[in-house]
Formats: structure tokens, C-alpha cells, sequence
């Protein structure tokens, strides 16, 4: 027996060497190995991706009808489109194609693949379809509105003289990818306008086209030689799920991955010495807000809200448990975007908050339920909350859920107070006023579940001055319109903004030209060098 | 003469049919028992994938999509429809092989489960088999040295291995083995380099590098797959010697091994011809549960080890609230139990001649 055991033991030993001796392939040169979460991926479907991971490879495969400027995010530029007019009512938008390009396959992107494009979104009714719809195009009068005039001329017509800005930053969005309509419709299935197959294949003009996905395993892109402003660095991006940021941060530090995604606070903090590495800060448009349910009729009192307000201590959560991910923001529209406040009226002051509450009749504080993601940082935001609201009285029972369960009760109404992220869809400041006002029935049946629904609130001053701004040509009056309606928010809603999320990624020293941008879907990979 | 054969065939040719019968009521059996067993699973998952307080539409179309666009979802799911007709929609689909699509991936879900189980099976016999190699001869000797110091070698082993967390080792061994010894290559089933170089054929990574007669894909392979399949492999070591060993004690306590010692037989013989050959019954129903639990719960060791198998699409899967996805995974789990039970219950008959 001691005999098959020593045998047994040289084997493994064996094999063990026989791994440790195998030399491991370098990361080649041309490609870009990225470790990210790549779950939340269900379709590259430009008429569908509504989701973070889809968001960015959307933009690096399509090429939108007009762009977001890379150099100043706030404003727009041409895209597949070089220019364009408005009409002088307001209603019709001319775009003239830029001349001489081509898709990815080598076929000219023509005014008629645009407006496909813009069609196919609206007549699927996919997730973000709602982007484009609220221009008052269905699929019953899409065909109409967005149509092509001649080869070059794609033509718009909207329903009422929204402000230019808010039309383009929605046209700016990944909805306004342009598909390759012939390649599209040779794939077409049961009336599916390409559906099935665009989910997992690429037909566009971007820097990139996608090689390959594979659910949560990998996603390959490939350089598309084609591409209008030349043929990226880089030959390939590869983007491997790697589901553990311990592990992430092993496979950086070890050069299998050149960029790390998902590394928290602890594990950046950790490689911030590291001669090898580097971490990327960007501002994203991110926000971390209370939401407090005017059905409990402690928070329905404005002085009680007031005293929350005046209970986060946002400068030591953020510097401490936030460090790299968030810092403080006191407003719905995060810094960097058109519009936004950057006004923190609001510090950490119990005393403020006690004597607020005891002039709201609660000067022993009350009880509150807040729910939470059960995920760093979120947990350990509450944790904070708790002991900062404790010292007025008011004690937090915190709530924590998976992401979707927490998002399941506050779409019901069913939250007390609950902790929660926003992300505009568009870069207009409608996307996000727009979720945070309107609210035509606060009834329980409602089917409109803004983030004043969800709260039971509505404030028709502020959803007038809302309605009016989307309206507003004149870009310097439509700033004050909005700055207004952020002070009423910040003053007097159930919302109370916290902090604004910074991006930090982690990358190889080698690594250049990474570009995040503000949103979830405007990074750009075709600059990077390594 | 003539008369000779005819009466020689027909007691044969009645064993034959009584043979043939026993065997046909076991398939019936089998058949049966499967059925029953997958209606069960198929009723409890999906009674439990509803009362989950998560909105599968809402993973489906996100939080902002129009109330049109909810509803419109909300119908493609069927959950319209009452609970029972749900049910027997699906059930139906099930029948024909329909496992219906994921809302994760976007893909049927038998294809998805098709093509993430061969990562899961090749971790899990692997995983087994270091676990068998080392976990019986260890248990033997655990009970054979019983209260000596290689016994409590042995149970100290067994014991770290049963209570250290799995998801915690995992990460200690990657670092030590993968960043600072470097001996071991990192997460994932192969190197990047390969990934595209070695024609998929069977799932199997390994499999498929020795088919392109690629030998550096084989060694990356190999690589890759010797950290999760050794924590895999200690883990049901752990067990499988814990087991053995208590299984051995009972045996060697016997009066048989008594007086096969005091008839001179050497001490190897007693162990393994005369004790182990009583345990080996037992040992191989422990090894099967080992390897049926590692096939659905290595789930962490996939997640540490980024490796694209069923138990991470399952987990995800139900963090997705997809319920299809849930169903499907579960149902293909469930139909390896069955059939890694049966497959134990014919290998009884080789090892137990009683059993026949």
C-alpha cells in the first residue's frame, strides 16, 4: 500500500510540474485583454443594449448618427451624419450623410440605412425604444417621419419643436447606431427585422466589429480596417468575464489582463504603489441618491426631509469609503453634463437635523427602513447612513437584497427609504428631469414609474418649468429652467442626491488613450495603445 | 437426439424471456422513477422561481422601458397567464426538448446548458478523480493506523478540507500558486492564445487539444485546470477519506479479519481482499455523490476560477430571476443525478456479486 501510495503521489507531483514548466503564452501585442462582468450582456442588438457592458461595445462596433464629442462630452458632433439643419418651426430635421462612408463589409452607409435604423428601434419596441418614441413616432407613422429624401438626405420630422439639443443628444444615444440594412434584412426571420441575428453579430460602421461572444466568457472584437477615421491601434480587444475582482486583480498585477474593471475600493487602494500598474479616474454621470417614500408619513413632512439632508455626512463617506468611486454631488444632473448644479448646500450637522425633527413633532427620531443592494460600496454607505441618522434619533434598519429584488420593491412602492443609483440614457438633461418630476398618476396603478411616482410625489411647478424647457430653443434660457428645477429638487423632494460616481479603472503602466466618457455606453477603444 | 436440444431450449429460452421481462419492468422502472423525479423537480424549482420577490420582465426589458414595452414582454413570458397554465406551458414545451430561451443570454437554454456543461464535467471528473486516488487509500490507512499519527494526519486533512471555505482557499492558492510561484497559469480554461487556435469539437478543452494534436493548447489546458481540480479534488478527498475510513474501522473490527489474521494472511491482503472488498459498495455510493454534487456545486470555485461552467449559469441565472434558464439548468442537473445513480446502482452488481 505505502508503495501505490509513493506512486500516487510521484503522479500528481508530476503533473504539477508538467503545469508549473508549461511556459504561458505572452499577451500579444496587437490585443487588449480586458477583465470585466461581462453578465449583464444579453444582446449587441443596437435597437436593445440597454445595458452597461452592451452600452460600451455598441459604441466602439456602430457608428451613430451623430456623436458625442470626444473632446468635450457636452456637446455633439457629426457622426454617420455630417451635418444638419433645423427648420425654423422646429419640427424637421435634415441630415446630410457624411460622403464616401462605408460599413465595415466595404457597403456605403446611405441616408436609407439611417433611416432603417431609426425605424427598426421604434417598430421593435425594445427597452430603449422609448428614447426615440417620445418624439411621438410609432410604428404605425415611423415610416413617415424618418425617411430617407435621396441617397445623402435623411429626413425627421418630430411631433412638437422640442429643443434641437434634446433631439440630438436622443440621436446620440446607442439607438442612433446605423445598421447596414442589407446585411440586416438577409438574416431577417419571421418579420424579426434581423433581430435574432444582430443580437450576436455586428453589421455597422464603428471602429470595431464584433469576432465572437460567448455568454459570460468572452467577448472579441476586431479591428475594422474600414472605419472613417482610420483603422484603430489596436487589432483586437478582448473582453474576458472574470466574474471575482481578487481575481482580476491577481490576473493585472500578473499581465494576463492589460485593464481591470471591476476592483474595489480595498483592491485599488492596494495597487495604487505598484510600479506596473496604474488607476484611470473618470467622471461618470452616475448618481447615488435617498429615495423616501412619501406614503410614510414621517418623510411626507418637508422638515423631516430637510433634516435627512442635513444628517449624511457626505464629505467622510465619501473620502473614506468611497475613495476613487464616488465623491460628493447634491444634485439630480451629475457634474460634467449640460446643466448640471454643483451646488452642495447640505453638510453633516446633527444638531441642525434634531432640532428640525423636533419641530416636525419627532424630537426622539423614528424608526426607518432603508433598502440597499446587498454589494460593496452600497452596504457600507447604509452601515454609514445609519450611524450618522442614529445620532438624531432616526434608526435605520437596513434592508440589504440583490440588486433586482431591491429594484422589484421600489418600482412597487413597497420602500420605506431606499438607497439607489441613476444613470441618464441620453445626454440631455430631460432624460434625467424628466424621471425625477413627471408623474401624471400617483395612483397605485399607474404605469408610469418614474422616481416620483415611486416616491409619491409630484410637484406640478416644477413638471411645468420641466415641460417648458424641452421646449426651449434658446440653450442659455433652458440652463436657468433647469438649474431651478435642480434647487427645487435638492430643496424640497423625496430625492436627496449623495454622491456622484467616478469611474477608476485599472490598468497595465503601458496601457494610453483609454476614454470612459460620462456615460455607460461612451467609451472609446479605438485610440488605445499598449 | 433430436429431442435432447429442444428440451435444453426451452428451460434456456424461458430464462431468456424471464430475463428479458425483468430487464424490461427495470427500464419501465427507470423510466418511471426519472419522470416522476424531473415532474418533482420541475414543480418545486418553478413553484420556488415564482415566489422569488424579483420581476423577471423587469430583467428582461430594464428599468426604464415603456409601460407598452413592459406588457408586451410581460406576455411573451406568459405571466399573464395563471400559475398552473404557466406551468403546464412550460411542461409541455419541456417534453419536446423545448427548455425555452434564456433571458441572459438570449440563446435556447439548451444550447446554453450544452455548451457550458462540458466545462463544468471536465473540472468535476477530474475533481473526482483526485479525490478518489487520494481519498481511499488515505481513509484505509487512517483506519488501518487508527489513532496513530498518520490517522490523525489523515483527519486533520479531512477535517481543514471540510470546513475551509472553498471560495477562500480558492483565492489563497491563486495567489501563492499562480502570482507568486507562477507555476500554474491563471483563471480561465486556456490562454487566449489558444482559445481561437483549437477547433471546438467536443466542449472538452482537453480533449479537443489532443484531437488538433496540439500539445502546447494540452499543457495550457492542463495548466489552467490543475488549481480548481485539485481544490475540487481536496474537497472530496475530504470527504471521500472521512467516509472510507469510518467505513474500513467497522470492517477491521469484524471477526473475519480477526481470523483471517490468525490464519497468517499478510496484513495488505486482510486490508484490501478481505475489509476494503466489503466497503467497496458503500465507498462507491460516497464517490458518486461526490462527483454528482461537484457537478452542480463547484459553483464558487467557478466563480474564483472565472470558469464557464453550468453552476456559475445557474447562479447567475437566478440572481437574473431567469427563470427558464433556472428550469433548464436544474432539470439537465436532475437528469445526471438519476443517471449517475443508476450507473452506480449496475456498478453495485460488478462489485457485489449479491446485488446480481
Amino acid at each position: 500500500m505505502k508503495r501505490s501510495l509513493m506512486r500516487l503521489c510521484l503522479s500528481v507531483m508530476m503533473m504539477m510540474c508538467l503545469a508549473g514548466i508549461v511556459a504561458r503564452a505572452e499577451t500579444p501585442e496587437d490585443t487588449l485583454i480586458m477583465a470585466h462582468a461581462i453578465d449583464d450582456v444579453t444582446s449587441f442588438d443596437p435597437a436593445e443594449v440597454f445595458e452597461f457592458v452592451g452600452g460600451e461595445i455598441s459604441n466602439n462596433v456602430y457608428l451613430r448618427l451623430v456623436v458625442r464629442d470626444e473632446n468635450d462630452f457636452t456637446k455633439i458632433a457629426g457622426g454617420a451624419a455630417e451635418s444638419w439643419e433645423v427648420s425654423d418651426d422646429g419640427l424637421t430635421f435634415t441630415f446630410k450623410m457624411r460622403p464616401d462612408l462605408v460599413f465595415a463589409s466595404g457597403n456605403p452607409v446611405t441616408a436609407e440605412d439611417a433611416a432603417f435604423s431609426l425605424q427598426r428601434v421604434v417598430k421593435l419596441a425594445k427597452s430603449p425604444a422609448f428614447i426615440l418614441t417620445q418624439f411621438g413616432w410609432s410604428a404605425e407613422n415611423v415610416d413617415e417621419h424618418v425617411r430617407a429624401v435621396d441617397e445623402q438626405t435623411l429626413q425627421l420630422q418630430i411631433e412638437k419643436p422640442f429643443a434641437p439639443t434634446l433631439v440630438l443628444n436622443a440621436l446620440s444615444a446607442g439607438v442612433g447606431a446605423v445598421v447596414e440594412k442589407a446585411e440586416v434584412m438577409s438574416h431577417e426571420k419571421d418579420g424579426d427585422l434581423g433581430h435574432g441575428w444582430l443580437r450576436s453579430n455586428s453589421a455597422g460602421a464603428g471602429a470595431f466589429v464584433i469576432r465572437d461572444w460567448r455568454p459570460n466568457e468572452v467577448i472579441v472584437l476586431e479591428a475594422n480596417d474600414k472605419y472613417y477615421l482610420g483603422k484603430p491601434t489596436l487589432n483586437r480587444i478582448i473582453v474576458r468575464h472574470v466574474p471575482e475582482s481578487t481575481t482580476e486583480r491577481l490576473m493585472l498585477e500578473q499581465g494576463d489582463v492589460d485593464i481591470a474593471r471591476q476592483l474595489g475600493s480595498a483592491q485599488l487602494e492596494a495597487i495604487s504603489s505598484s510600479s506596473d500598474l496604474k488607476i484611470d479616474i473618470a467622471e461618470k454621470s452616475t448618481i447615488l441618491y435617498l429615495g423616501l417614500n412619501q406614503g410614510m408619513k414621517e418623510l411626507a413632512d418637508p422638515k423631516v426631509r430637510e433634516a435627512i439632508r442635513w444628517l449624511v455626512d457626505y464629505d467622510t463617506i465619501a473620502e473614506k469609503l468611497l475613495k476613487r468611486q464616488y465623491r460628493t454631488h447634491q444634485a439630480v444632473l451629475a457634474r460634467g453634463n449640460f446643466a448640471a448644479s454643483t451646488d452642495t448646500p447640505y453638510g453633516f450637522d446633527p444638531e441642525k437635523a434634531k432640532s428640525l425633527l423636533a419641530e416636525a413633532g419627532y424630537p426622539e427620531g423614528f424608526k426607518l427602513e432603508l433598502d440597499v443592494f446587498a454589494a460593496s460600496p452600497f452596504q457600507e454607505i447604509a452601515e454609514a447612513i445609519q450611524s450618522n441618522f442614529a445620532q438624531a434619533g432616526i434608526q435605520v434598519s437596513i434592508v440589504a437584497s440583490d440588486r433586482r429584488q431591491t429594484l422589484t420593491k421600489y418600482r412597487a412602492r413597497n420602500h420605506q427609504a431606499v438607497l439607489m443609483v441613476w444613470s441618464p440614457d441620453y445626454g440631455d438633461p430631460h432624460s434625467t428631469i424628466d424621471f425625477f418630476v413627471t408623474n401624471p398618476d400617483n395612483s397605485d396603478a399607474s404605469t408610469t414609474k418614474t422616481a416620483a411616482w415611486r416616491n409619491k410625489w409630484f410637484d406640478p411647478e416644477l413638471k411645468k418649468i420641466a415641460d417648458a424647457a424641452i421646449l426651449e430653443r434658446d440653450t442659455a434660457k433652458r440652463e436657468e429652467m433647469y438649474a431651478e428645477i435642480q434647487r427645487g429638487l435638492q430643496t424640497n423632494s423625496p430625492i436627496v442626491v449623495l454622491f456622484q460616481q467616478t469611474e477608476p479603472t485599472a490598468m497595465r503602466k503601458n496601457v494610453e488613450n483609454w476614454v470612459s466618457g460620462p456615460a455607460f455606453d461612451t467609451y472609446v477603444f479605438r485610440g488605445i495603445t499598449k | 437426439m433430436s429431442a435432447t436440444p429442444v428440451v435444453d431450449r426451452q428451460p434456456d429460452g424461458g430464462q431468456t424471456a424471464a430475463r428479458l421481462a425483468t430487464h424490461g419492468s427495470a427500464a419501465v422502472r427507470f423510466t418511471a422513477s426519472l419522470a416522476l423525479t424531473l415532474f418533482g423537480l420541475v414543480l418545486v424549482t418553478f413553484l420556488i422561481a415564482r415566489v422569488v420577490p424579483i420581476d423577471p420582465v423587469l430583467v428582461m426589458v430594464g428599468d426604464r422601458a415603456s409601460p407598452e414595452t413592459y406588457e408586451k414582454a410581460r406576455q411573451a413570458l406568459g405571466l399573464d397567464r395563471p400559475l398552473y397554465e404557466q406551468f403546464f406551458l412550460y411542461l409541455s414545451k419541456v417534453v419536446v426538448g423545448d427548455l425555452g430561451q434564456s433571458i441572459m443570454t438570449g440563446d435556447d437554454v439548451l444550447s446554453d446548458t450544452l455548451r457550458v456543461f462540458p466545462a463544468t464535467l471536465e473540472l468535476a471528473v477530474i475533481g473526482t478523480l483526485l479525490g478518489s486516488c487520494l481519498g481511499i487509500p488515505l481513509g484505509v490507512l487512517a483506519a488501518v493506523r487508527r489513532g496513530r499519527i498518520a490517522d490523525h494526519v489523515v483527519r486533520i486533512l479531512s477535517l481543514v478540507g471540510y470546513s475551509l471555505p472553498v471560495f477562500w482557499l480558492g483565492l489563497v492558492l491563486l495567489l501563492v500558486f499562480y502570482a507568486k510561484l507562477e507555476w500554474v497559469a491563471g483563471p480561465g480554461r486556456i490562454d487566449i492564445a489558444y482559445q481561437y487556435t483549437v477547433p471546438e469539437v467536443t466542449g472538452f478543452v482537453l480533449l479537443d487539444a489532443l484531437l488538433a494534436g496540439d500539445w502546447g493548447a494540452f499543457t495550457n489546458a492542463i495548466s489552467h485546470l490543475i488549481l480548481p481540480a485539485s481544490i475540487l479534488g481536496y474537497f472530496s478527498m475530504a470527504y471521500i477519506a472521512r467516509m472510507t475510513r469510518s467505513l474500513m474501522i467497522e470492517q477491521l473490527s469484524q471477526e473475519y479479519v480477526l481470523a483471517a489474521r490468525a490464519k497468517g494472511v499478510p496484513a495488505s491482503a486482510v486490508v484490501w481482499r478481505h475489509a476494503f472488498a466489503n466497503v467497496r459498495v458503500p465507498v462507491l455510493t460516497v464517490v458518486t455523490l461526490t462527483f454528482a454534487y461537484l457537478l452542480e456545486g463547484a459553483v464558487l470555485t467557478e466563480t474564483v476560477f472565472a470558469w464557464p461552467g453550468l453552476g456559475l449559469y445557474i447562479t447567475q441565472a437566478l440572481f437574473s430571476a431567469d427563470l427558464n434558464a433556472v428550469l433548464g439548468g436544474t432539470l439537465i442537473i436532475g437528469i445526471c443525478f438519476v443517471l449517475i445513480n443508476r450507473g452506480a446502482d449496475l456498478l453495485y452488481r460488478v462489485f457485489d456479486p449479491r446485488t446480481r
